[in-house]
């Protein structure tokens, strides 16, 4: 009965989504303000059935109910509660039941917190909205049914894939479609803007904040998918340039690049024609992560092409949308006023600068992840394309960029000076000189090009504090005032500075995991110790243990440094039999930064088991960077100037004259 | 005692269970050729899994040719050559670095014109924003004055107007 209900609640959204999808729109086309008004309650009430459906395969995986396919398929009665929650959407069905459950939730935001938005814009972007709603509904209901039910009921369920049981499954899914959907919001501006042929500076300030909600949840996605993939998968590595990794990174490129055009057209009205492609570009990336990852194209062209139904569907939203969204830009855009003029020397010049290097970082990635698909497709011929490409033409990209990085914010709107610039950046680049040359003197004989990218790290990292300081002229002022110039800097100066920095951070992390990681492979017996950057770490013996729904092997090691005992790793393999694999579990101990990384080949019958130590220095930075960076996304979100037009009650009270 | 025989069961299991990444006894006594073989197997598709190098790769294939890869070089073998022996074998597909050929010359040529075709855009539009400064923008801004705009101009820039 649940299940059901959960499949019709479905179909009603569909429904909703459909009259969501017509009623605003012609209300804005018959200037009928009652009709344009029904987009808000329409959206909500769309989001509540979505729920309710969600909910719904939600029961059915907490009571284990093996009479509904999906749950038979991904769940097992033993599973410990929490991951019988996250199992909903560990598969292809409920993923996609997750990615319009998200959809329909920044549609019912927009409806509950688009207030200060005009009327026409807001009935307009809610109407577009729906329409990627129906497709998606549609998709899910056609295609990928959650709810389709068995019988007879089988007893037990095939257990969830043991890699995806793990915490990891619980928040990196979700943070991932948050940002993933929420760019949807940025398309939908843009496509009611191209709609209505208007725009101008006040867009850019509405659009930002859902910008930016959307790149804060897909920087921490990215950053626990990374780090879920580095102690999950048992070699430490934490980015592979997999085609699913790429499929993320793609709408994050240029989101980042759309948040900065945007800052670009609300301050100087300038770049508007830019940000709207980059609005439609970006949520189009998403839907090209989507169909890659959901479609089966990436296992094998010839898997997607004897199963096609799905690939085949998400294909055609993929067309009808970005197609359409081009088409609609190609007609409408040349009707859009340029703004303000400025010098090439200039932020503006500046954010131009960043948008050409991460659009075209971004198109590198997409060309490296979809050239393999394509020749295959056409020629048949197969070739790989990985980690040395994108490094060979991403890393060359990434550099100008992260050495100009520091002068962008110090210039001046509409004409900048790039020698004074340079002149208040001499501080940072004298830092970076120094910490340079002391990690060439510290690691002498070690790789040559790690100094210099720590020393463009530290410059990163300095350059962004100048901005604080140069903003708030400490040390120019005497203290008091510059005290005060610090406390009243908007908070969005304090976010672009945090992110920034946070850059930085993540670059310290990866040239240090990248260059200075030591590597011990060996078989080790039990009172063996093992020697790693000044770490003594011995073995104790192996441990079987049995889990909830799984047997484990763990070794025990103890790890010392100078003789003091300092932690204890336990590396375990976890033997699940209901699919009959297995995971190795590794052990990390976090000293300081830096950690240490054990994972657990095969135990021998005499005791002794093959394992491989890492000593990984400065390695937590890489993601510590990333939460910094979606700290300072949040810090720039919760800047009043973001919330125009804020209706104040209490004042507008005031000024009522006395009945 | 109980403890032991479980232990003895799984150790058996997970003895039948994939290997490791790199194992212990796959290790070349040489470490120059260890770590030229380890810079050669990230280059290196596990042609079996999806999108790993057979440096990071659990599978049996992979195992095989991480110990083709240091036969090879313990054979007196350069990089290139265990890289062209390893293509004539197993075609392009092993290799994570794609070869420049006629298949690839796109792909490798796409990111510089990418980026070319994006700095020329880019510089265009920089030089029509410069709005006013520059002759040829001032010129066009000039061209763009009414009649009686420009004769306002002069009159205002005439001395002693």
């Amino acid at each position: 009965m649940i299940a059901e209900i959960g499949h019709y609640a479905l179909v009603l959204a569909l429904l909703l989504a459909f009259i969501q999808g017509v009623l605003p729109i012609a209300g804005v086309r018959l200037r009928d303000n009652a009709l344009a008004g029904t987009g808000e309650p329409l959206a909500i009430a769309q989001f509540c059935f979505v729920a309710l459906s969600f909910a719904a395969l939600t029961a059915c995986y907490v009571t284990s109910d093996f009479s509904v396919f999906n749950v038979f398929q991904n769940s097992h009665s033993a599973m410990p509660l929490l991951y019988k929650f996250t199992s909903v959407w560990g598969n292809h069905e409920g993923s996609m039941l997750l990615w319009v459950l998200i959809l329909a939730f920044f549609g019912a935001l927009v409806a509950l917190f688009g207030g200060n938005l005009p009327a026409a814009l807001r009935a307009s972007v809610l109407g577009v909205q729906a329409w990627i709603a129906i497709s998606f509904l549609l998709f899910v209901l056609l295609t990928s049914n959650p709810f389709v039910r068995l019988a007879p009921a089988p007893f037990e369920g095939r257990d969830l894939n043991p890699l995806l049981q793990d915490i990891g499954l619980a928040l990196h899914p979700p943070f991932l479609y948050l940002g993933y959907v929420g760019f949807s919001i940025a398309f939908a501006f843009a496509v009611a803007a191209l709609i209505e042929g208007r725009i101008d500076a006040a867009w850019a300030r509405w659009v930002r904040p859902w910008t930016l909600a959307a790149w804060i949840f897909l920087t921490l996605g990215i950053a626990l998918g990374s780090y879920w993939a580095y102690y999950e998968l048992g070699w430490g590595g934490w980015w592979f340039w997999d085609p699913v990794e790429n499929a993320s990174f793609l709408p994050w490129l240029s989101g980042t690049a759309l948040l900065h055009s945007a800052v670009v057209m609300e301050k100087r009205e300038a770049l508007k024609v830019w940000t709207i492609l980059l609005a439609i570009l970006t949520f189009s990336l998403s839907l090209v992560g989507t169909f890659l990852v959901r479609s089966g194209v990436l296992t094998s062209v010839h898997a997607f092409a004897t199963d096609p139904a799905r690939g085949v569907f998400i294909l055609t939203i993929l067309i009808v949308f970005i197609g359409g969204a081009l088409a609609l830009y190609a007609w409408r855009a040349p009707l859009l006023r340029q703004g303000g003029v400025f010098a090439p020397i200039s932020r503006e010049g500046a954010l131009v600068f960043n948008n050409l290097f991460l659009t075209v970082a971004c198109a590198t990635v997409f060309i490296g992840t979809l050239y393999p698909l394509a020749l295959e497709a056409l020629t048949g011929d197969k070739i790989s394309v990985g980690a040395p490409f994108f490094n060979a033409t991403f890393i060359p990209l990434a550099l100008p960029l992260l050495f100009a990085m520091p002068f962008g914010p110090l210039l001046a709107w509409k004409r900048g000076d790039l020698y004074g610039a340079a002149q208040r950046l001499i501080a940072a680049f004298a830092i970076a000189i120094l910490v340079g040359a002391a990690t060439a003197a510290l690691t002498k004989g070690g790789a040559i090009l790690a100094p210099f990218a720590i020393g463009l790290a530290v410059f990163v990292m300095a350059g962004a504090l100048t901005d604080v300081v140069e903003r708030a002229q400490l040390f120019r002022q005497p203290w008091p005032v510059a005290w005060r110039r610090l406390v009243g800097l908007p908070r969005s100066a304090f976010g672009t500075a945090l992110a920034h920095f946070a850059l930085g951070v993540t670059l310290i992390g990866i040239v240090c995991e990248s260059y200075f990681t030591a590597e011990r492979i060996s078989t080790i017996r039990p009172g063996d110790t093992v020697a790693i950057s000044g770490y003594e770490i011995s073995f104790d013996g192996l441990v079987a243990r049995q889990g909830p729904n799984y047997r484990e092997v763990s070794g025990k090691l103890i790890v010392r440094r100078n003789g003091d005992v300092v932690g204890m790793l336990t590396p375990g393999k976890r033997t699940f039999p209901a699919r009959g694999n297995s995971t190795s579990e590794a052990a990390l101990l976090t000293r300081g930064f830096s950690q240490i990384y054990v994972s657990l080949g095969d135990p021998n019958p005499d005791g002794s088991a093959a394992m491989r130590i890492y000593h990984k220095p400065m390695v937590l930075l890489i993601w510590l960077g990333a939460l910094l960076m979606a700290g300072g996304g949040l810090l720039s979100l919760s800047d009043r100037r973001l919330r125009v037009g804020a209706p104040k009650p209490a004042k507008k009270t005031a000024l009522q004259p006395a009945q | 005692m109980k403890a032991l025989r479980f232990l003895l069961v799984v150790v058996g299991l997970c003895a039948a269970l994939p290997a490791l990444a790199v194992q212990p006894d796959e290790i070349l006594p040489d470490p120059a050729l260890e770590h030229r073989a380890r810079e050669l197997s990230r280059q290196l598709r596990c042609m079996v899994c999806q999108n790993q190098s057979i440096d990071d790769s659990d599978a049996p294939l992979a195992r095989d040719l991480r110990l083709l890869v240091r036969e090879r070089l313990t054979a007196g073998d350069s990089d290139r050559q265990v890289l062209e022996f390893l293509t004539a074998r197993y075609g392009d597909f092993v290799l994570l670095n794609p070869r420049f050929s006629a298949q690839t010359a796109l792909l490798w040529l796409m990111p510089a014109v990418v980026f070319g075709a994006g700095a020329v855009a880019a510089f265009v539009f920089l030089r029509r924003q410069r709005g006013g400064r520059g002759t040829s923008a001032g010129e066009a801004a000039g061209a763009s004055l009414s009649a009686q705009e420009r004769k306002r101009l002069d009159d205002l820039l005439k001395p002693g107007a």
